[in-house]
C-alpha cells in the first residue's frame, strides 16, 4: 500500500489536529492551574468567572463541530441544530432539578419548586427516571438522536434537500421553542429550568466543580473531534463528499445516500445534545430562549467564520465569534446582531473558506515565495 | 436428515455466511438467452412523450448500439431502466424475475448495472484513486463502509484500472483538475470497477481524440460477452466500429432494429433520422 493511502488513515498526520488538539490542551492545564492553586491575588489566577466562560466558549465548539460535520462535508445546512442542544440541555436541567430534593423554595421532596407552583400533585411520567445520573445522561443521547433519526428519515427519504430542508429545521426549532414555552408542557414554561444545587454530589457552586465542569468539556470535545475525524476520513466521509457534491450520481454506484445522511444527522444531533448537556449545569439555567431560531443560525455564521469542512475551523469560528460577542455586548449591546449580520456578509463574499482557509492561502503563498527564492538562488 | 446436510453446509469451516460476504451474489434468469426485457415503455414530460411505447430485448452479452437524434428519448430510457424517472406504463425485467421499475438507483446498481452519464459526473473534490474506489463493488451498507479497510487485493484492482484507463501519472490528483477526455476515462474506469453484469453507456467518446476514441472502442468491444454492453452514441463512425446490433429510437420508440447494414439501407431510417449525410457517408463506405 502507498504511504499516500496509510498516510491519511492516521487521524494525528494533518497539522490542524495537532494544533488545535494542543491548544486545548495547554489551555485546560494553564486555565485549571491558574484557578486552583495560584492564590487569587496574583496576576495569574484565573478567576471562576474566566473558567466558566471558557467551558460555555467550548460546549459552542462542541456544537460548531456538530454542524460543521454535517454541513461543510455533507452539505446539509441545518438552521435548527440549537434545537438539538437545548434538547440535552433540558435532559441535564431535569437531572439537576431532582438533584434539588427538598431545599427547593417550597421544600418539596419530590416535586420540582414550578410543578408546585402549578398545583401539580405528582410527576408527570417524562421526569421518571431522571433522579438517575446515568438514566439523565442516555436522554442527553437518545432524544436528540430520535428526533434526528425521525426527522432525517422522513425529510432525506423523500429527498428534501436544500433550501427547503433548512427551513424545515427552522420550522423544527420553533416548534419546539413554542412547546417548551407552555407551562402545561412540563418543563417549567418560560421561566424553563434553573435554581440547580448539585451535580452527582458536587456543588455547582464549587471552584473545584466548575473546573472540573471545564476540563470534562474540553475532554469531551477533544474526543468528539477524534471520533468525526475519524469518520471523515475513513469511506463513511469520501461518500459524504460525493453525497454533498452529486447526490444523484453516489445513489448510481450503489449508496443508498439517505441512509448515509439519516445516520450522519443522528451522530451530529447526538454531539448538539451533549454540548447542551455539559453547557447547562456551568451556566445554571436551561429555558426555551436556547430554542430560538436565531441561536442555531448563529452556529452557522461561527462555522462559517471558522472556515467549513476543517472540522477545527468550525471550533476556531465558535470561540473567537462568543469572545468578540462576549467583549462586544459588554461595550454595546444592541449593536451586537448587525456586527453578527455583517460578520456573515464579509465572510460570504471575501473569505469563502473562513479564517482556516486564509490562514492556508497564506501559507501557501509563503510557501510560494520560498520556493522561488530557493530557486533563484 | 436433510436439515442436518444443511446445517453441516452452514457449519463448514470455509462457508462465508451471505451477511459477512461483501456481495449477495443476484441471481439473474437469462433461461432465455434475454437480459433486459423492456416493453411498453411510456414516459412523459409535462403531456410530451419522451418514451412511447419503447419495446426493447437485450441479449445476455451482447454489445447493441442504439442511436438516435437528439431529444430521441435515448437517455430517458436508461433513466427509466436505473430507477431515475418514474415511468407511466409498461414494464422493465432484468432476466426473467427482476423488475427493475420498484427499484430504486441504488438497488439497481448493486444488481449490477452499472452505468456512464452522456455528461462526466466525477467527483471532483475527491481523486482518481478515490473516485475509483467508492465505486468498487464492496458492500455499501453504512456500517460496512464506516470502518472499511482496503484490501491489499482491492488495491490491487484499482491500480489495475487507474493503469487502463490510462490515469496513473493522475493517480492522487483531484479529479476536478482532469481534462474532459480524461474525465470521461475516469468514469468508464469507475464503471469498470463496479463489475456489472450490464453496463450502460451514455455517448463515451464525445470530448475524446481519435486516438482515444479508437482505445474507447477497443475496450467495449472487450467487455462484451462476458457482460452486456449498451451503448448510446452519436458518432456514427465509432458505432460502425463496434455496433454488431444497432437500435434506432425516433421519438421514444423503437424505429429500426438490426445490423449496421441493414440500418443503413432502411428506406424509413434514412428518411427520418440519417439524412444526406448519412446516405452519403453510407455510399461512401
Ligand atoms: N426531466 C425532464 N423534464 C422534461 N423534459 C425532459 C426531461 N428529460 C428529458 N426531457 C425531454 O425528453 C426528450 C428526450 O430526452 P433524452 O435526454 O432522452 O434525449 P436523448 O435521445 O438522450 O438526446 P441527446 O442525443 O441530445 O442526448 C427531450 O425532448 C427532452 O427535452
Ligand atoms: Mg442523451
Amino acid at each position: 500500500m502507498s504511504a499516500a493511502l496509510t498516510g491519511r488513515l492516521s487521524i494525528f498526520n494533518d497539522k490542524g489536529s495537532r494544533v488545535f488538539l494542543s491548544a486545548l490542551a495547554l489551555v485546560i492545564v494553564v486555565a485549571g492551574l491558574g484557578n486552583l492553586l495560584v492564590p487569587s491575588d496574583s496576576v495569574f489566577h484565573v478567576s471562576t468567572l474566566t473558567i466558566t466562560l471558557l467551558g460555555k466558549y467550548l460546549c459552542f465548539a462542541l456544537l460548531a463541530l456538530s454542524v460543521d460535520v454535517i454541513w461543510g462535508y455533507c452539505g446539509i445546512l441545518s438552521l435548527g441544530h440549537g434545537a438539538f442542544f437545548a434538547l440535552g440541555g433540558y435532559a441535564m436541567g431535569m437531572y439537576l432539578m431532582r438533584q434539588i430534593g427538598d431545599r427547593g423554595v417550597y421544600g418539596d421532596p419530590v416535586l420540582p419548586d414550578f410543578m408546585v407552583f402549578l398545583n401539580w400533585d405528582s410527576l408527570p411520567w417524562f421526569w421518571h427516571g431522571f433522579d438517575q445520573f446515568w438514566f439523565a445522561m442516555v436522554m442527553v443521547m437518545l432524544i436528540p438522536g430520535l428526533l434526528a433519526f425521525v426527522f432525517g428519515w422522513l425529510a432525506f427519504r423523500s429527498r428534501v434537500t436544500g433550501v427547503y430542508l433548512s427551513i424545515m429545521t427552522q420550522a423544527l426549532t420553533y416548534a419546539l421553542l413554542l412547546a417548551f414555552f407552555r407551562n402545561e408542557m412540563g418543563f417549567g414554561g418560560n421561566n424553563g429550568l434553573t435554581d440547580f444545587k448539585d451535580i452527582v454530589g458536587f456543588s455547582l457552586q464549587a471552584d473545584s466543580t466548575r473546573v472540573t465542569l471545564f476540563i470534562i468539556s474540553a475532554f469531551v470535545l477533544a474526543l468528539a473531534y477524534l471520533v468525526s475525524k475519524y469518520i471523515v476520513t475513513s469511506k463513511y466521509g469520501r461518500i459524504m463528499v460525493s453525497i454533498r457534491d452529486a447526490e444523484n450520481r453516489t445513489r448510481f454506484l450503489g449508496y443508498k445516500t439517505e441512509k448515509y445522511k439519516v445516520w450522519l444527522f443522528v451522530y451530529s444531533a447526538v454531539l448538539a445534545g451533549i454540548a447542551g448537556a455539559l453547557y447547562v449545569p456551568q451556566v445554571g439555567i436551561i429555558n426555551p430562549g436556547e430554542f430560538a431560531p436565531l441561536n442555531s443560525i448563529e452556529v452557522v455564521v461561527w462555522v462559517a467564520v471558522g472556515g467549513r469542512g476543517t472540522l477545527y475551523g468550525a471550533i476556531a469560528g465558535a470561540i473567537l465569534v462568543n469572545f468578540a460577542k462576549t467583549r462586544f455586548t459588554g461595550i454595546f449591546p444592541e449593536a451586537w446582531l448587525f456586527a453578527l449580520g455583517g460578520l456573515f456578509v464579509v465572510v460570504t463574499i471575501f473569505l469563502p473558506k473562513g479564517i482556516v482557509g486564509l490562514l492556508s492561502k497564506r501559507k501557501s503563498v509563503l510557501d510560494a515565495q520560498s520556493t522561488e527564492k530557493a530557486e533563484a538562488a | 436428515m436433510k436439515t442436518v446436510e444443511q446445517a453441516k453446509e452452514i457449519l463448514h469451516k470455509e462457508q462465508v455466511w451471505s451477511f459477512m460476504q461483501s456481495e449477495s451474489a443476484v441471481d439473474i434468469n437469462v433461461d432465455k438467452d434475454i437480459i433486459l426485457y423492456i416493453e411498453g415503455l411510456t414516459v412523459s414530460f409535462d403531456g410530451f412523450k419522451a418514451l412511447n411505447d419503447l419495446n426493447l430485448y437485450v441479449r445476455d452479452g451482447e454489445l447493441r448500439c442504439v442511436i438516435g437524434a437528439n431529444g430521441a428519448g435515448k437517455t430517458t430510457f436508461m433513466d427509466v431502466i436505473t430507477g431515475k424517472t418514474p415511468c407511466d406504463s409498461g414494464s422493465a425485467y432484468f432476466g426473467q424475475t427482476i423488475n427493475l421499475l420498484d427499484k430504486t438507483e441504488a438497488e439497481v446498481a448493486q444488481l449490477g448495472i452499472g452505468r456512464k452519464f452522456q455528461k462526466p459526473s466525477v467527483f471532483e473534490a475527491l481523486t482518481v484513486y478515490e473516485n475509483i474506489e467508492l465505486a468498487l463493488k464492496t458492500n455499501k451498507s453504512v456500517l460496512a463502509t464506516l470502518f472499511y479497510k482496503i484490501t491489499p487485493k482491492q488495491h490491487e484492482r484499482i491500480k489495475d484500472v487507474i493503469h487502463i484507463i490510462g490515469l496513473e501519472p493522475q493517480t492522487h490528483l483531484l479529479s476536478g483538475a482532469l481534462s474532459h477526455g480524461q474525465k470521461q476515462w475516469l468514469e468508464i474506469g469507475m464503471l469498470l470497477v463496479a463489475d456489472p453484469r450490464v453496463l450502460l453507456v451514455d455517448e463515451p467518446v464525445a470530448g475524446m481524440t481519435a486516438q482515444e476514441t479508437e482505445r474507447t472502442a477497443e475496450l467495449l468491444t472487450s467487455l462484451a460477452g462476458d457482460r452486456t454492453v449498451i451503448v448510446v452514441e452519436h458518432d456514427m463512425e465509432f458505432v460502425r466500429s463496434i455496433a454488431k446490433d444497432v437500435t434506432v429510437l425516433h421519438q421514444g420508440s423503437v424505429l429500426a432494429e438490426g445490423t449496421m447494414e441493414e440500418i443503413q439501407n432502411n428506406a424509413q431510417v434514412k428518411e427520418v433520422y440519417l439524412g444526406e449525410d448519412m446516405v452519403s457517408e453510407g455510399g461512401a463506405a
